[in-house]
């Protein structure tokens, strides 16, 4: 019987396969950054442990980093004593840190892709659950815990159970202007935010084909948010396009062996899911959520369901507490939300695709009276490149903040923070509770999404502009 | 760590589902960069409502938490485990844990136990009517018992050994050592270095 993507990764990597054991599987890249690698590190100093192998780990700084007066001292003590203890961890454990102010500094999971570290058929950890995202590339990337860091940076491998396989097969093609983040918010929306819990997702068919790297990761990337531990699409032309001539791609003879061995991962025809989904891409629009999960989604055009739309108790009473938190009324459509503050960013839309898409829309626009709207590249690198382009200059004149590269807003860790009872148009992965900001409400939305909303000051698609004073 | 055999402690029912990490531990807490005192953060917003299940003075001292399905979803933070373990718990019960919890979880040596919901539901009954009733969880016999209510519970059978025996999983792969080197030497020179 044939092999899935995942499997044929997963048994490239066993170091070592034992009856009623699990699997050691052998971790080609591991990505740390401030918030979950600390206590790993004092356990190795606790335990007289080295670090394995420095030149397959990278540091970042991402989470804490302000996003504006970059040069000064970060002013909270504890972001600050974060950022501390990674360089004295880095340093002392001879990894290389991406200090903020560095130009290689930004959101590890867009990172690690920018400079060719990520490509296909590897495996890839990081104490961050969104290293779902490298997965676009044909490589398992997984979220792990702070001990699992403490035990890759120890021994470079992890004892991990296969995991099982799903089909996500996307028929057709996206309408125009439906984007990767409509399809994914879409797709939680149906399996659920527990859908995907024990497997390795596989996005596959036609919608998936056509989509950039670019795309590809911001749907790779809210597999978690489905409940999977990893997210995956089979790499092709695209992905070697996208992989080749960066900093540590391959070269010459090493260029051709591994496109050779890339090209025998993708899923065999005779290969066997797990559990299969089939989505019809023609059939999407432009699609927010309404609720305080990222399976609390809906299109935009629809309205804040009722309590009583759900048959499940469980739903009932989940819907009606986020209804709650997030102030709205059933039955309101959707497109009558009125926003505060519009966040363009994070590891799931920082990148410069994302920054393009929107500062197309945002051309020779103000954004709506009132409105706060904070532009935040993923990586210095997206930084400097949007800057070359002049999306700045876009943004600045619509009237958005222009940042420097961090996770900012994606979560209240920084001084981006929401007000209590703010409520945001987000480009970020998650909408929970307090999850911006305490008391802050988060709708998630494309960057489309986003631009459109800026302007008109209630939840927006692009096609919403046309023909509207603005 | 220390081994884990029969736990016998009182339980508070937790009736909520989908209890993501950012509820168990907002992400302010984080920012820590000790391992230990993370107990004044476990369920910190809901901590300020007198009427939380841990602040009425019945489920004080409790070791044992019975939660609705789908525990521990969201951010793979493990401070999420050290809170919970920090204030006390020895043991999580549901029908349900999202899987970067269960791991966490299992690494630490809080246990994950997972039930049917009807004897989740059967448990909050037990525990609601009678808060001292002492709950029972024996990992040997993977059985769950209070006040006469007895349930069979699913652990993964490599977490539970480890728990009985109390292992270090560092110190058990460090023992595979040359077969990490052995895989090492036939990498292809293709893979990428960071350096
Ligand atoms: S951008 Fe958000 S989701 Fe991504 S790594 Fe940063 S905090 Fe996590």
């Amino acid at each position: 019987m044939g092999r899935t993507l995942a499997q044929k990764v997963w048994d490239d990597h066993v170091v070592r396969r034992a009856e009623g054991e699990p699997d050691l599987l052998y971790i080609d890249l591991h990505l740390t950054h401030e918030v979950t690698s600390p206590q790993a590190f004092d356990g190795l100093r606790a335990a007289g442990r080295p670090v394995r192998r420095k030149d397959l780990t990278i540091a970042t700084e991402d989470h804490n980093v302000p996003t504006t007066d970059i040069d000064k001292p970060i002013v909270d003590p504890i972001s600050r004593a974060q950022i501390d203890a990674l360089r004295i961890n880095t340093k002392e454990f001879g990894i290389e840190n991406y200090e903020l102010g560095n130009k290689e500094q930004g959101i590890v999971h867009i990172i690690a892709p920018q400079s060719g570290l990520t490509q296909p058929g590897m495996t890839i950890v990081c104490g961050d659950s969104h290293t779902s995202t490298h997965g676009a590339f044909g490589s398992i990337g997984m979220g792990i815990g702070t001990s699992e860091v403490e035990h890759v940076l120890a021994t470079q491998t992890l004892p991990l159970k296969p995991f099982k396989t799903m089909a996500i097969t996307v028929n057709g093609k996206l309408p125009v202007g439906v984007t990767a983040k409509d399809l994914i918010l879409a797709i939680i929306a149906e399996i659920g935010t527990g859908g995907g819990q024990g497997y390795i997702l596989e996005y596959r068919g036609e919608a998936i084909r056509a989509l950039s790297m670019e795309g590809r990761m911001t749907m790779c990337n809210m597999s978690i948010e489905a409940g999977a531990r990893a997210g995956m699409i089979a790499p092709d032309e695209t992905t070697f396009e996208y992989v080749k001539g960066r900093e540590h791609a391959p070269k010459g003879a090493d260029w051709d062996a591994a496109v050779a061995y890339w090209k025998t991962l993708p899923t065999d025809d005779d290969a066997v899911f797990d559990r299969e989904v089939i989505i019809d891409a023609t059939k999407l629009s432009p699609f927010v959520t309404w609720g305080t999960n990222p399976g609390q989604g809906a299109p935009l055009s629809a309205t804040v369901p009722s309590p009583d739309d759900f048959t499940d108790e469980v739903d009932k009473k989940a819907t009606e507490k986020a209804l709650e938190y997030m102030d709205l009324k059933a039955g309101m459509p959707i497109r009558d939300i009125k926003i505060d503050t519009v966040f363009i960013g994070s590891c799931t839309n920082g990148r410069i695709e994302d920054l393009r898409a929107a500062a197309e829309i945002l051309k020779g626009n103000k954004i709506a009276e009132g409105m706060r709207m904070m532009v935040v590249p993923g990586s210095v690198r997206v930084r400097l490149e949007a800057m070359a382009e002049g999306l700045d200059k876009v943004f600045l004149e619509a009237g958005a903040e222009w940042r420097e590269a961090g996770c900012s807003m994606c979560l209240g860790m920084n001084p981006d923070k929401l007000t209590p009872g703010e409520r945001s148009a987000s480009t970020s992965n998650r909408n929970f509770e307090g999850r911006q900001g305490p008391g802050g409400r988060t709708h998630l939305v494309s960057p489309a999404v986003a631009a459109a909303t800026a302007i008109r000051g209630t939840l927006s698609s692009p096609a919403d502009l046309v023909g509207s004073s603005n | 760590m220390e081994k884990f055999t029969v736990h016998t402690g009182t339980a508070a029912p937790l009736r909520a589902s989908n209890v993501d990490t950012d509820q168990i531990i907002p992400a302010e807490y984080l920012k820590r960069i000790t391992r230990h005192g993370f107990e004044d953060g476990l369920f910190n917003s809901w901590r300020k409502d007198a009427n939380f299940v841990l602040n009425r003075p019945a489920y004080q001292g409790v070791s044992v938490l019975v939660a609705g399905p789908d525990f521990g979803t969201g951010s793979s933070r493990e401070h999420a485990v050290w809170a919970l373990m920090d204030y006390g718990f020895k043991v999580v019960i549901s029908s349900r844990f999202a899987d970067i919890f269960r791991g966490n979880s299992g690494k630490q040596g809080l246990l994950t136990a997972v039930v049917e919901q009807s004897a989740v539901e059967q448990l909050w009954k037990i525990i609601e009517e009678e808060p001292s009733t002492p709950v029972t969880v024996d990992l040997e016999a993977q059985v769950i018992t209070a006040a006469g209510f007895t349930t069979k519970f699913e652990v993964d059978s490599y977490v539970r050994w480890r728990l009985m025996e109390g292992l270090d999983d560092i110190g058990l792969t460090l023992k595979h050592v040359d077969e990490i080197a052995a895989f090492e030497a036939k990498r292809p020179s293709f893979k990428p270095t960071t350096i």
